[in-house]
């Protein structure tokens, strides 16, 4: 659970990580949305180069983003296998029945790789340099216009809010329980699939309870400190643009721009 | 003086127990007063606590908080009133860094935001947690976590202010950090304490000190006249008192003891006396 | 069964930017049979200290040797149950490690996961009732109609039933009232006196290091700054101040008094002992 980097915020203070939240959550999703633009190796090299300079801008150790796509290697690389095989077209290098690798097949299998590491880095760079709260914060704003529609935006961002605050409450009461259980002989992780999902039990009902407890006591707290829901709360949280994040528009502006000169027709 | 709280005759029933938790409860808690409730666990303190501002209503009985009697109508305006600070520092943290903790109670009733800034400034500045303003729940220790759920109180700036066994998960630095800024707060404001407590430090601190016994008012007394009850306490939900402990091993060894309650220096100065008149 | 720790550090999440120091070079031998005290603020690496004593953790370097096991960091993580079942672990709050439909079969959790046959394991769940003050009449209940007080008892039932060398005790009476913790204190104490049972207490109660432990381990931002007998830790009451770590209140009764002129040798430690020392200075004695 440790090796995942994806989800994780670090600390920082580069201007990536000083960005609205707003602007790195829309620019990501419009980034990864034009990454399907690329279409010949001048337009990856630029995208590439592009997502390198992000990567640089905000300050993380490239081996860092390296580690984040590991996990996902094998989904990545079995998905380039696929396109490798079944696409067709120019020479063909090696055939074995209908399994044939060719010139195409290569080509989109290495456009493939490239686009899913693009896509790793890039969402791995969102969580890395946005705390999860101003992720919310920054949904909940962008959602905002919903609330015309009777959705609610407010208290879905109050539920998003407090179950962000209580994750870190809730994994540190996993390792608890999970080592009390170890202490008492359970072996977490090893047997076979049966043996692991009855180990997970004596895991699994503390936990519940306990997150029955938190969510009692927390809705005690709230009832004290006055909420009654609704619409007529105040705001603490604001967000602002500034500067940096005009000018971060701009940059994918001028980046599509240059997408569309450089793809092939 | 003015009565900030009156609760008259109350009885409180939970639907599925066997017995009632509450019996016949009837006091008075003046204006600007500190006043301890002790008690062993499950003898009803936080229950009666819970009565206070409306989180539980009594089957009968009155309560009235700072001159309205607790109704459905004045729930919302009572609980402006009084601010509880729980036991668990964790389970009522509801923002996600100090200063969003700080104010959810004033955006709950909707206070400007310029206000806000000023209001959470403020409350963070009276219970030293400023520095920690961004600082998430998870980074704080226990004593820490409890002076943002005072800050919080303090940013509603409320009459009374109810302590339910809020040093009791704490460790002993903790617990000395939330009494000495209890204290400050009220030096400072005319803030009514009520704090349901098994901490001996916290109770000494009080004016009057109530006893509750199995859902009953057994006695109230100022703390010297409950803590002269010696080793009994133990039984009643206290700690004993050091001077009282080091008492009863001197009258175990035939020294004649005085039967009220001295504190430490007291303690100090007749054990003196006996050693110069030996 | 000797628990000895030879220059053990341990660093968490080592290698990656979240890493921190846990401990930091630690030397020391916790003796079998004996009743050991660990003491330090919040944060200063006990409770990674505790999790070395039964192998939850590894050390990252240095080696922990625990009766015939000798835990370094390459040591495995399989065949560790032998291990745990002699070092029995009561956390804080240990009642939240409860699961099972009744309090038998949480109490018998432990002895089954150890090989002990389901009808011994229910066995030995009912002998250890008596052993945590509870009454049998509860075997059948389900540990969550309890009260905390109660649940903390069948949580620490469940550990006994291993029966374990050595028990080792992180801040056991946390939240409980005044006469809860003196009983479980007690009781604890019994099992070390009549059963010979290591046990090792992580606590911020000075008092209860005064009154019943042998041997006391002070730490420190990971580090362990000082070790000995309860007299010779305490005998130092500026170095406790400094490190803000509070002395039993017997010893700060006893400088007040020394500050009015009673003499004291040594520095008492509990209410029997100061009032053993007082007597002969206010003529109490005299009289009988």
């Amino acid at each position: 659970m440790n090796k995942l980097l994806l989800g994780r915020y670090l600390p920082g203070d580069s201007w990536v990580h000083r960005l609205d939240p707003r602007t790195k959550l829309m620019a990501s999703f419009y980034y990864i949305a034009i990454i399907f633009l690329a279409n010949n190796w001048q337009s990856y090299l630029l995208m590439f180069a592009v997502t390198m300079a992000m990567l640089a801008a905000s300050k993380i150790k490239l081996g860092f983003f390296l580690r984040g796509v590991r996990p996902m290697i094998w989904l990545i690389l079995f998905t380039v296998v696929l396109q490798i095989f079944f696409t067709k077209g120019g020479p063909t290098y090696w055939s074995f029945g209908w399994l044939a690798i060719t010139q195409f097949g290569l080509i989109n299998g290495a456009f493939i790789f490239m686009r899913f590491v693009l896509i790793i880095f890039v969402s791995t760079l969102l969580t890395l340099t946005t705390q999860p709260l101003s992720l919310a914060d920054a949904v909940e704003s962008l959602l905002r216009p919903l609330r015309k529609l009777h959705v609610p935006v407010t208290e879905l961002a109050l539920v998003l809010q407090i179950a962000l605050r209580f994750v870190p409450t809730l994994m540190d009461q996993t390792t608890k329980i999970m080592n009390a259980q170890r202490a008492r002989g359970v072996d977490f992780g090893s047997g076979n699939l049966f043996q692991q999902m009855k180990a997970v039990v004596p895991l699994l009902i503390p936990l519940f309870v306990d997150s029955f407890t938190i969510a009692e006591d927390l809705a005690t707290a709230m009832d004290a400190r006055g909420y009654q829901g609704g619409d007529n709360r105040t705001k603490y949280r604001v967000l602002r643009y500034h500067r940096a994040d005009w000018l971060a528009g701009a940059a994918m502006v001028v980046l599509t721009a240059a997408l569309v000169l450089l793809r092939a027709r | 003086m003015a009565e900030a709280i009156t609760i008259d005759h109350l009885n409180f029933h939970y639907p599925d127990a066997d017995h009632p938790t509450l019996k016949d409860i009837s006091l008075t808690v003046n204006q600007g007063e500190w006043v301890a409730i002790i008690g062993h666990n499950g003898s009803g303190k936080s229950t009666l606590a819970k009565n206070i501002n409306g989180l539980l209503a009594p089957d009968s009985g009155t309560v009235v908080v700072g001159g309205l009697t607790l109704s459905e109508e004045t729930v919302w305006a009572i609980r402006a009133k009084v601010g509880i600070v729980f036991q668990n520092p964790d389970n009522q943290f509801v923002g996600a860094t100090v200063a969003d903790d700080v104010a959810f109670g004033l955006e709950n009733r909707g206070v400007p935001r310029p206000e806000m800034l000023v209001r959470v400034q403020d409350a963070l500045e009276a219970v030293g947690m400023s520095e920690f303003a961004t600082r998430e729940p998870a980074r704080l220790s226990g004593g820490q976590k409890q002076r943002v759920a005072i800050a919080g109180i303090v940013a509603q700036r409320p009459d009374i202010i109810i302590l339910d066994e809020a040093t009791s998960m704490l460790d002993p630095a903790g617990r000395a950090e939330i009494v000495a800024l209890i204290q400050k707060l009220r030096e400072a404001t005319n803030l009514t304490v009520l704090s349901i407590t098994h901490d001996i430090d916290e109770a000494a601190k009080a004016n009057r000190v109530i006893l509750l016994n199995d859902g009953e008012i057994k006695e109230t007394g100022t703390p010297a006249e409950i803590f002269a009850y010696g080793p009994e306490l133990i039984s009643l939900g206290l700690d004993v008192p050091y001077p009282e402990k080091l008492k009863a091993a001197l009258a175990a060894r035939g020294v004649a003891m005085p039967s009220h309650y001295l504190d430490e220096e007291g303690l100090v100065d007749y054990l003196w006396t006996l050693h110069s008149t030996m | 069964m000797d628990i000895t720790f030879d220059h053990v550090s341990f660093t968490y999440q080592a290698g990656t930017p979240f890493a921190g120091v846990g401990l930091r070079d630690i030397t020391t031998t916790i003796r079998g049979g004996e009743y050991t005290a660990i003491i330090g603020h919040t944060g200063s690496g006990k409770s990674t200290l505790l999790q070395h004593l039964n192998a939850l953790l590894k050390p990252t370097s240095g080696t922990v040797t625990i009766g015939d096991f000798t835990i370094t960091a390459e040591t495995s993580n399989k065949n560790l149950r032998p291990l745990r079942q002699k070092v029995g672990m009561v956390f804080q709050f240990a009642e939240n490690q409860l699961f099972e439909q009744t309090v038998a079969q949480d109490i018998a959790f432990g002895p089954k996961n150890f090989g002990v046959p389901e009808q011994e394991a229910l066995d030995l769940a009912a002998k250890m009732m008596p052993l945590v003050g509870l009454p049998d009449t509860l075997l059948d209940r389900s540990p969550f109609d309890l009260s905390g007080g109660q649940m903390r008892r069948v949580a620490i039932a469940g550990v006994l039933a291993m029966q374990p060398e050595v028990l080792v005790l992180d801040e056991p009476t946390a939240g409980l009232d005044p006469a809860g913790r003196l009983e479980m204190m007690q009781m604890f104490n019994r099992l070390h006196q009549e059963s010979g049972l290591t046990i090792v207490l992580v606590t911020h109660q000075m008092d209860d290091v005064a009154d019943y432990a042998d041997n006391v381990l002070v730490m420190q931002n990971g580090a362990l700054v000082r070790q000995g007998a309860p007299a010779d830790v305490f005998a130092d009451p500026a170095w406790l101040r400094e490190h803000s770590l509070g002395l039993p209140k017997t010893a700060v009764m006893a400088e007040k008094l020394a500050a009015k002129g009673f003499r004291f040798d040594p520095l008492p430690l509990t209410a029997a002992a100061l009032a053993d020392q007082l007597v002969p200075q206010i003529g109490g004695g005299a009289r009988e």
